[in-house]
């Protein structure tokens, strides 16, 4: 059934000066016959019932179809999922725990597959104007042009840690080369409240949280100014202050992480929401399945991210799944979900701005797959023209570029200029050699950084073993780095 | 000749190149399922190339030897995991799904658990099912499934069901700059589940072999692979098809004041500390365990009870690793020989740390120290 949404108060309020190119709204489809939950905030009416038909969908059973919202207003009663034609006898219904169930005579299975698959929300064309039809959150000058350097910025100092990685300056790198957009609008469409819990190539959203270059270098050089105090491999971030948990290697282990940080947001009443991040592998482990079905189950405002980027190291996305792709198992969750454009940052940020206002208004998870690739190697560890063609990944370089879309569209509003440009990639890349410096420079975290906060307090066994430690290092000092301090 | 197991990493510290200080030799032809252990014994931790003929090959190239042996003598064999169609992060088993084909060598999705369920499934189908955890570090996804469910096949049916046939194979340990998740030693947690074995190869040799014996084994087991020896580790390795036995520990250098007990990369490190050693006058018996479950105690306590004197070595923590139960069991058994404590030189009681990885090591001179604090006690 089609229900119509309002906005709360504050957030229509907050929205209606932003809307473009006419008003910012947008309808969500259900198929559950008992859709009441979805209704409006407060028992309060729809209004503003303006349609977004072009790209409202969604998946029926058996047969995808497009509604007609024209035909519906919030409260009526709507189609059920089930086409004219599917019979169903409302009188003999299973009255089944979770909700009445219709019988059937017909034995018709589920399709594995719908005809079409889902098509992805799009701003901006390839030539960087917004596409004839389409709505999205109007954004200012100010932040447009912020968003743009941000994505030149996350790319400079990708390409130049990188190469720091291989004069083996520094240990390993992995880049963000290709996701600019998610990265950048994404944190563009979020407050500063919003939780980050991250998989690991979303550096973005601390670069525009104002993470500084010194502190990414800091962190890529394991110095005494890592937060992490060396502890952890390049780019395993993490920020208290930016509200962007600690990165950690092991796939998908932050999504139920992100239902529990949820819940306890929910149980404060906070005017914000966690975003999770995942790649499309991470879709495959038991901790997405885990997260998503915790986050619906327990109605934990969870805004789920995931970075369909084509590629998992070297499995590529048709030996990871085969539903269509990741925006389709939202629904088996019962977690509304879209997919969205990766690589148009208007579009991202559109759909995060919408997203986190449903997460938080109505304290439910939701899921956007974004379509992206991912144009570097899956890390410095990795050359993955072993594994796919180099046009492939030429062409995402190229022709599908984020922000060269990006920058067509700041260029043509006369936001940006050619010399705006080279000034800024010739001050970001001197601020990163001197950041590159400075942390290289900078001494290692002292050696009693090694035993704290395994505990909270140091236990008698790492006492034992730290005082005996320093009496080796001071029969043995030559076994012993000495940019660490002892 | 052929110095292979050496460690460099970032911190040249580590380079060390040791030989082997008697050469020693076993002829190719020895090499063969079914050897006896006595002839395995004779084997130097480095063995000469000159005198068998055989290519010198690194550790990953043997591990993709034996796979490739395995996968040809038993069509009912599969190879799986995450990115081994392509030849897998660490090369492992390049070259296999385009010779068996995809459907007996495949990558998997990006889920633990879904690959060790998976590949009981398959063994309990009478097939070898090997399948490959990317990291060691990420095997705890599919911990329950090995601990629950592998472990317990046989036992829990009475032997009407097993999985056998599984073999799991994970790269483990230190490598210089793995940090927390690509540096981790967990076999002490798979040592404390009845139901499947250990083993933990020290070099290309014994890996090839090694391997192929667990895989053709009866049992699920657990084989961890040292991946800072994959391309460090280079020796002769004969080209047939040939098994080390399980559950045999085997003495790699003789000796007559202390016996060392280790298993894996550790192994290289403590063959410096008894080449030192015996600069010093010390006369070191170093063992190499190979499987951490069902484990030989028969040797070491034999050794002990020569030498009288026992040190382990792991780089997993030292609260809770494997060398505690080594430890208590040969106190047990050699109480009375003992002539000072066992030593355990392992890695610290925290995270595996980036940064302070030459700290947390169990390194050649924290292993020298306890050598002579030992004899000396
Ligand atoms: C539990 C676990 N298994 C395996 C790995 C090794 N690994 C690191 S990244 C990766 C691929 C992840 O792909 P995806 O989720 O698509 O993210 P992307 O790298 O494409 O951004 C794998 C298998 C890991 N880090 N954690
Ligand atoms: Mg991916």
């Amino acid at each position: 059934m089609a229900i119509w949404f309002s906005r709360s108060r504050k957030i229509a309020h907050f929205l209606k000066p932003k809307i473009a190119p006419s008003e910012f709204l947008y309808k969500i489809c259900s198929n559950y016959a008992n859709s009441s939950s979805f209704r409006t905030l407060g028992g309060e009416n729809c209004r503003n019932p303006q349609v977004f038909s072009d790209y409202s969908t969604t998946i029926l059973a058996f047969r995808r179809r497009w509604w007609r919202p024209e035909s519906t207003r919030a409260g009526e009663q709507v189609e059920t999922p089930y086409s004219d034609d599917d019979y169903e006898d409302e009188n003999q219904a299973l009255d089944f725990p979770g909700g009445r169930v219709t019988f059937t005579p017909e034995m018709k299975f589920i399709s594995e597959a719908s005809d079409k698959r889902i098509p992805c929300y799009r701003v901006l064309g390839d030539d960087g104007h917004p596409i004839s039809g389409s709505r999205y959150e109007q954004v200012d000058k100010e932040t447009a042009v912020k968003m743009y350097k941000s994505m030149v910025i996350l790319q400079i100092m990708d390409n130049i840690f990188y190469e720091a990685q291989r004069q083996g300056r520094i240990s390993f790198y992995l880049t963000s080369l290709g996701e600019e957009a998610i990265n950048i609008a994404t944190a563009a469409a979020l407050t500063l409240d919003d939780v980050i819990l991250p998989q690991y190539r979303e550096p973005g959203i601390l670069l525009w949280r104002g993470f500084t270059l010194q502190e990414f270098a800091n962190q890529c050089f394991g110095n005494n100014a890592d937060y992490g105090k060396g502890r952890q491999m390049p780019i395993h971030y993490g920020s208290n202050k930016h509200n962007f948990f600690t990165i950690s290697s092991p796939i998908a282990t932050q999504l139920p992480q992100a239902a529990g940080v949820a819940y306890s947001l929910k149980m404060d009443k906070k005017e914000a929401c966690v975003v999770a991040f995942t790649g499309d592998g991470g879709t495959s482990e038991g901790d997405f399945h885990a997260g998503l079905n915790f986050a619906a189950v327990l109605e934990a405002p969870v805004l789920f991210i995931c970075r369909n980027n084509g590629w998992a190291i070297s499995t590529p996305t048709s030996e990871q799944f085969r539903s269509d792709g990741v925006v389709v198992k939202g629904q088996a969750y019962g977690i509304r979900s879209i997919r969205v454009d990766g690589n148009d940052a208007l579009a991202v940020y559109s759909t995060i701005r919408a997203a986190r206002e449903m997460v938080i208004r109505e304290q439910k998870p939701i899921l956007v797959e974004a379509l992206s690739y991912r144009v570097g190697h899956h890390s410095t560890s990795d050359d993955s023209t072993k594994y796919r063609p180099i046009n492939e990944i030429e062409y995402w370089k190229t022709a599908r570029n984020p922000l060269a879309r990006f920058q067509k569209w700041v260029h043509k509003n006369g936001w940006w200029t050619d010399d705006d440009e080279s000034e800024l990639r010739g001050s970001i890349r001197k601020q990163l050699l001197t950041a590159i410096q400075v942390a290289e420079k900078t001494e290692k975290p002292p050696l009693a950084e090694m035993f704290s906060d395994v505990y909270s307090h140091l236990p008698s066994n790492l006492h034992e073993q730290e005082k005996s430690l320093r009496e080796t290092i001071k029969r043995h000092r030559q076994d012993y780095p000495t940019d660490v301090p002892v | 000749m052929a110095s292979s197991l050496r460690r460099i990493g970032k911190l040249e510290l580590f380079a060390s190149r040791f030989e082997s200080s008697t050469s020693n030799s076993s002829s190719g032809g020895t090499w063969l399922r079914g050897l006896s252990t006595t002839t395995i014994n004779e084997e130097r931790l480095i063995p000469h190339s000159q005198e068998t003929g055989n290519k010198p090959i690194n550790l990953f190239s043997a591990i993709n030897q034996a796979l490739h042996i395995a996968l040809e003598t038993d069509s009912r064999a599969y190879v799986f995991g995450e990115d081994v169609g392509f030849g897998g992060v660490f090369r492992c088993t390049s070259g296999l799904s385009d010779r068996f084909g995809k459907q007996r060598v495949f990558n998997t999705p990006l889920c633990e658990q879904g690959i060790v369920g998976f590949a009981i499934g398959l063994a309990a189908m009478g097939n070898r099912a090997i399948a490959e955890i990317q990291f060691a570090d990420y095997i705890f996804p599919a911990f329950d499934q090995i601990v629950n469910e592998a472990a317990k096949f046989r036992y829990r049916s009475g032997n009407q069901f097993n999985c056998g046939g599984l073999t799991i194979r994970a790269p483990y340990g230190a490598v210089g700059h793995g940090g927390h998740y690509h540096s981790q030693s967990p076999e002490a947690f798979f040592c404390h589940v009845p139901g499947i074995k250990v083993v933990i190869p020290r070099s290309p040799r014994e890996a090839k072999g090694l391997l192929l014996s667990s895989i053709r084994d009866p049992n699920p087991v657990v084989f961890f692979e040292p991946k800072w020896l994959y391309r460090l580790a280079v020796e002769e390795v004969p080209e047939n098809d040939y098994m080390l036995p399980l559950s045999e520990a085997e003495v790699i250098r003789e000796g007559s004041d202390i016996t060392l007990v280790g298993w894996g990369a550790q192994l290289s490190v403590m063959e410096q500390a008894c080449v030192e050693a015996e600069k010093d006058g010390i006369s070191c018996e170093l063992i190499d365990l190979k499987t951490l479950l069902p484990w030989d105690k028969e040797t070491i306590e034999s050794s002990v009870n020569k030498t009288g004197r026992l040190l382990v070595s792991h780089e997993a923590p030292i609260t809770g690793g494997f060398g505690a139960e080594i430890s208590a069991s040969i106190i047990e058994r050699c109480f009375l020989r003992l002539e000072a404590p066992v030593a355990r030189v392992c890695g610290l009681d925290t995270p595996f740390p980036l940064v302070f990885e030459p700290f947390y090591l169990p390194t050649k001179n924290k292993i020298l120290d306890a050598i002579k604090y030992t004899v000396n006690y």
